[in-house]
């Protein structure tokens, strides 16, 4: 017998505090332009956070440097852990996933899409899931 | 001597989940084809119908990306370490 829908199990992303807080302080040192960054794992448990360059400097969109990814990359994969998290920040709109991070996204499967909003009054911070172009929230759990 | 090529997990479904398979060649494009003979598809995810390397990719050759190589057309030697990562970006 087929098992429920992926889409009706409740996701739940558990971060450790400290993780979360330099995540959201990359992204405010950052602003105006977009941070971006990844949370290595094990077993689906945060281990590392890695702050990566934004290699467009950009207020609207974000590309990881590609020798700075490559080194994390490796870095992570020798050590037998697992991409989790891809986290970036929106410094004018909402933190929800835009069209751009939608079409990227199928190139990291199985990881969630950490988002920050550093526009005012108040910084923001959701977790998305997005697989074949369907965007579904997650909770965040903090530790 | 081949060249080695990493190939990221996404990708592996064209190369029987091989993390490393090898290949030859006198230039990145040159590989790519050699490559295709054994894995078909494979090509068709880093290079674009008008030829030029997917955006969606990255390509380091000695641990150097490509697009500040020669792109498609650097050269390779026997020996040298290719990989293929997924470009991350967003807006």
């Amino acid at each position: 017998m087929p098992g429920p829908a992926l889409t009706n199990l409740k996701r739940v992303l558990t971060l450790p505090r400290a993780m979360l807080d330099a995540i959201v302080a990359h992204a405010r040192r950052d602003h105006p332009d977009e941070c971006c960054g990844v949370v290595a794992g094990r077993d689906g448990t945060a281990t590392r956070m890695f702050e990566m360059e934004n290699a467009e400097r950009s207020p609207t969109g974000f590309t990881f440097d590609s020798a700075e990814w490559l080194k994390v990359y490796r870095d992570i994969d020798d050590a037998d852990e697992e991409l989790l998290v891809v986290y970036h920040s929106h410094t004018m709109t909402e933190a929800y996933p835009s069209r751009t991070d939608i079409r990227w996204s199928v190139n990291t499967p199985g990881t969630s899409w950490l988002l920050v909003s550093t526009r005012e009054p108040a910084d923001e911070i959701r977790s998305f899931r997005i697989e074949a172009g369907e965007v579904s929230e997650e909770e965040i759990r903090v530790t | 001597m081949a060249i080695e090529v990493r190939i990221p997990t996404i990708l592996r479904t064209y190369t029987d989940g091989q993390k490393v398979v090898e290949g030859k060649g006198e230039t990145l494009a040159g590989l790519l084809e050699d490559l295709d003979g054994r894995h078909p598809g494979l090509r068709g995810r880093l290079v674009t119908e008008d030829g030029g390397l997917h955006r969606f990719v990255n390509v380091y050759v000695n641990d150097e990306d490509v697009r500040f190589l020669g792109g498609l057309e650097t050269a390779l030697n026997d020996g040298d370490s290719v990989t293929v990562l997924p470009a991350v970006a967003g807006g």
